[in-house]
């Protein structure tokens, strides 16, 4: 204990203390107190260590370590205008400077008598450093959205919090740290939790802080209150025979929600369960902050409510209120669930011609006839393999009814997700209701992707038309603006294609998807075909495909199947990767390097020997005349492994001729033909990929 | 709670707060006479948010939502509520604890029962107004919004003044431990808040709904809109701010009928925002001289 005493001697600790904080911004402030504190101290000179930062919903909390007693002193020299220069010159140089004029120095440079001030900071207490700082980081703070208050704000100039800041508690080792912000002062008084301990009480320093809030029913730690409600939250649904369900933003937030997180179990009506188990969770989730419980698998009638005091009748009381609550939530679940079955989804869809889907692009209804003219173009086409365009066709017909629906109205995040039910509750057939559950995704990275074939056409056919059509409007993304989610649909489309290796040219497709409406104006299809080609780009490089590669299959142009290129890529990142594909390259740059340096312009046509080759001439002659077309045949057969096994087959050609045959002979014949059959070389590789791209 | 005791009826719950306010120096004004969505609405919330002066008042007031009419059939749904008011400008440094204060003497007890404080932000695009609060949970049932206002009528609040709106029917169903608003006892002697409302929930929901003269309701938004700038251009602008209002409700009962489409709601919203938008500024120019008089340096 004496070795905490000793070392608390300059452990400094800071309480911010105000009214709620929101929960959603306590993470983020944590870390603006920390990163605007070490800025304040590093400007200051004064080194830290271990900085920990706690927060609560009414407070927020630094404890820096061991801070020295001074900061540095520090000498600085600035120097002047040249003497004989005007005393106006001279006097503001002075004044920059807080020195006086019998303070300066003359030294020469570059000789010339100049004026210098030597600036003696001296070490400053670290105690009025934080007395200064702690105003600046309150005034600096950057929260979200920050609010004025109380009888100050009768100017616009006045303190701006996040919510009325009510008190500040500094203290350096067993000292007050004594500082002011717009009327509050800084003292040894915090207050306890907002109904346990109402009053105040009295913190000693930067060790006694978490023991004494604790006592007063606060945990300022919010990494332990997150602790104990992930436990106990477990343990309360575990009692009950029953598994919790997971949920890492409910417990941060619930975190930040209470002073001293009591989690209870609390039961509802089981005929609520016959409301989709997603709307229940979503209900209690959202508005209330709860977390669900299964049993068996399946949702349970159950939930977990963390609530912020250790309540007198054990709890009852909020059991039951919670549970009231959520009863009327869930009625409201039941009454939009009993009223959305009254309709069809194809009435329903009716409806959609009265909402815009964009102001240039028509309604959603008019969207939704485009989607399911390409989903069932797709499935016909066979582009989409083993889809029945009928399926398709009315799977897409159906795919944005549910927006209409009073529970999508109120639950937006389900759509799609109650399209899939109310599909089924009419006795469609699965594919359709599992095609319009599903034909968001994939939504981002990392999402499930689709492969049911009606699925993928009508998911295919739904990002096509959006990318598509709003290219043709010339709504494009730019920079870091992309108001329609663009890259995402393209990024979605990539995936459809890739996971269910769907193949079609681009070409075609974007030029039917555009052709469903009668466009403004003549559009180029390049503009859309280009940017589905740089987010494969992008999608591949973040795949860890290397990004030159990519460039090298790319640089060939003239190929319009996404699914193919993918392919090429991969097999030559394969061989790249082997000794033969390495020692390939080395040869290509050696080749491609010696044809750039001789200026060489191949003269096309067969090259004739007028002279008896080499050995290694020769061999590169002939292994080239068999692993050329070997190539070419594989590309076209899309085999490109046998594609790189036959450039392969030219590695050890290659290296010989270079260590055996001099290219620049003086015979001029000797050297030209020697020139073509590099070029050659060259030509052969280029069949594959473009070499020249490849780095390494 | 003091659950042993008997639980306030609806009408002593209400007296209870006017006691309560009255002693911490509220004047308790009486319900404004005119239809609208929220006790915000109330002249003595909006327009005395504006300007400098001190300005402590409660007071109830109907509030009408035709859309949330469930022509009596919902426990939990009412085309027509009470809201309590209270506004306190400058808003007190100890604004939460007298409201907590507030809750006890109906018969909250925060040790058996689990108030928060949860992030709500508040904002009526309709008004030009926005503030920062909470709303306040108590076992998980949102009870009160609490705001400070920052903005009203486009117009910095200079002071902000603090808002409390409890919901009257709720804290009741709460206090009362009833399940259907209608179940509520309104008086402790017999009489239920069913027995006052249910009919008028039926009767006024049908009416929302099915009967109102749709042309009629068109018509007398056109006459509001025309007589608020009447009244503008005549620099009576607390009149001009009751005819704002009164357009409001009108937009909300041709809402509540489904005559206006999703691209028109827009420009209705933004022609009810122009009116009051406009009698608060009308406002703030009628008193602005008499304002920075009393308050020098006040509008800097």
């Amino acid at each position: 204990m004496t070795a905490d005493v000793i070392q608390s001697k300059n452990d400094f600790l800071l309480e911010l203390r105000c009214e709620e904080i929101p929960a959603r911004m306590q993470a983020g402030a944590r870390g603006d107190l920390e990163k605007l504190f070490r800025a304040q101290m590093k400007d200051a000179g004064v080194a830290i260590g271990e900085v920990t930062i706690w927060s609560t919903p009414r407070r927020l909390a630094l404890i820096a370590r061991q801070l020295p007693p001074q900061t540095e002193a520090v000498s600085l020299e600035a120097k002047g205008p040249p003497e004989g220069a005007p005393d106006q010159a001279v006097d503001g140089f002075c004044r920059k400077n807080g020195v006086t004029r019998d303070q300066l120095e003359l030294r020469e440079v570059k000789g010339r008598q100049t004026w210098f001030a030597v600036i003696e900071k001296p070490g400053r207490a670290v105690k009025d450093v934080l007395a200064q700082a702690i105003p600046a980081i309150v005034r600096a703070f950057p929260w979200p959205k920050s609010q004025r208050w109380g009888a100050a704000s009768i100017s616009t100039e006045s303190l701006r919090w996040v919510r009325p800041l009510s008190g500040i508690v500094a203290i350096l080792g067993e000292e007050l740290v004594e500082c002011e912000v717009d009327g509050i002062t800084s003292g040894y008084s915090t207050k306890g939790h907002r109904f346990h301990h109402p009053g105040e009480i009295t913190i000693g320093g930067a060790n006694d802080y978490a023991d004494k809030l604790r006592a007063c029913h606060v945990l300022v730690d919010h990494a332990k209150r997150q602790d104990i409600i992930r436990s106990k939250a477990k343990e309360a649904a575990s009692d009950a025979g029953l598994t919790l369900v997971e949920d890492e933003g409910l417990v941060i937030e619930n975190a930040g929600l209470t002073e001293w997180p009591v989690p209870l179990l609390g039961r509802f009506d089981e005929a609520f369960l016959e409301v989709p188990p997603e709307v229940i969770q979503l209900t209690a989730r959202v508005n209330q902050k709860y977390f669900v419980c299964e049993q068996g698998g399946k949702l349970a009638n159950a939930f977990v409510c963390t609530a912020n005091i250790e309540a007198a009748d054990g709890g009852e009381a909020i059991v039951a209120g919670n549970r009231k609550v959520l009863a009327a939530r869930l009625s409201d679940a039941r009454f939009f669930w009993d009223q959305d079955l009254k309709t069809s989804l194809a009435d329903q869809a009716k409806k959609l011609e009265r909402i815009t889907f964009h102001e240039k692009l028509g309604t959603v209804a008019d969207k939704v006839e485009r989607v399911a003219k390409l989903a069932e173009w797709l499935a016909t086409k066979n582009v989409v393999p083993n889809c029945d365009p009928k399926l398709a066709r009315q799977a897409a017909e159906l795919c944005k009814a549910d927006l209409v629906t009073e529970m999508v109205g109120e639950f937006p995040e389900l759509q799609g997700l109650m399209g899939g039910y109310y599909t089924r509750a009419e006795g469609l057939p699965d594919e359709v209701a599992d095609a319009i559950r599903d034909h968001y995704k994939p939504v981002g990275q990392g999402d499930e992707v689709p492969t049911a074939p009606v699925t993928v056409a009508v998911s295919l056919a739904d990002k096509l038309d959006t990318l598509c059509q709003f290219f043709a409007e010339g709504l494009l993304p730019t920079g870091s603006k992309d108001p329609f989610a663009l890259r995402r649909a393209a990024i979605g489309i990539l995936d459809l294609l890739v996971r269910n290796d769907v193949r079609f040219e681009m070409t075609a497709v974007v030029h039917e998807t555009m052709g469903l409406r009668t466009l403004p104006a003549p559009v180029t299809i390049e503009i859309a075909r280009q940017f589905l080609v740089d987010r494969l780009k992008v999608q591949q490089k973040e795949a860890g495909v290397r990004h030159d590669l990519i460039d090298a299959v790319f640089a060939l142009g003239g190929e319009d199947d996404l699914v193919r290129l993918l392919a090429r890529v991969h097999a030559l990142q394969d061989f790249i990767g082997t000794e033969d594909g390495t020692n390939l390259l080395s040869g290509y740059k050696r080749a491609a390097n010696i044809l750039k340096k001789e200026d060489f312009t191949a003269q096309g046509g067969e090259i004739s020997l007028s002279y008896t080759p080499e050995p290694a001439e020769k061999a590169l002659f002939d292994a080239l005349a068999i692993a050329g077309p070997k190539a070419t045949e594989a590309v076209k057969a899309e085999d490109f492994a046998a594609a790189m096994a036959a450039l392969a087959s030219l590695r050890g050609p290659i290296d010989a001729f270079f260590d055996n045959v001099t290219v620049n002979d003086p015979d001029g014949g000797k050297r030209s033909a020697r020139l073509e059959l590099l070029d050659a070389f060259r030509v052969a590789v280029h069949g594959v990929a473009d070499f020249s791209k490849i780095e390494g | 709670m003091s659950d042993k005791a008997e639980p306030l009826s609806f009408q002593d719950m209400i007296l209870t707060l006017h006691n309560f306010w009255s002693t911490k120096g509220c004047l308790i004004l009486q319900p404004y006479d005119m239809r609208m969505g929220a006790g915000t609405f109330h002249p003595a919330t909006t327009l005395r948010a504006l300007g400098p002066e001190p300005w402590n008042a409660a007071f109830v007031q109907p509030s009408r939502r035709p859309t949330d009419g469930r022509y009596g059939e919902n426990p939990n749904r009412l085309q027509h509520y009470y809201q309590y008011q209270v506004i306190l400008k400058p808003s007190p440094p100890d604004l939460q604890e007298l409201y907590l204060e507030s809750l006890a003497t109906i018969g909250i007890d925060p040790l058996v029962h689990d108030i928060r404080f949860v992030e709500d932000d508040w904002e009526s695009p309709t008004l030009g107004a926005w503030g920062l609060g909470w709303e306040v949970w108590c076992d998980g049932m949102e009870v009160t919004q609490f705001t400070y206002f920052q903005q009203m009528g486009g117009f910095d609040c200079k002071p902000v003044a603090g808002e409390l709106t409890y919901g009257l029917e709720r804290l009741a169903m709460y206090i009362q431990g009833v399940d259907n608003v209608y179940d509520l006892q309104f008086n402790g002697q017999g009489t239920s808040y069913g027995d006052v409302f249910l009919e008028n929930e039926r009767q006024m929901s049908k009416w929302n709904f099915e009967v109102a003269d749709t042309d009629a309701l068109f018509d007398l938004f056109g006459k509001a809109e025309a007589e608020c700038r009447n009244c503008l251009a005549n620099d009576v602008p607390i009149a001009g701010y009751e005819q704002a209002v009164e357009a409001s409700h009108i937009f909300n009962l041709l809402q509540a009928r489904g005559v206006i489409s999703v691209q028109e709601r827009a420009s209705y919203l933004g022609r009810v925002r122009d009116l009051a938008r406009g009698a608060c500024e009308a406002y703030m120019a009628k008193y602005e001289a008499e304002w920075e008089d009393k308050f020098p340096g006040w509008s800097k």
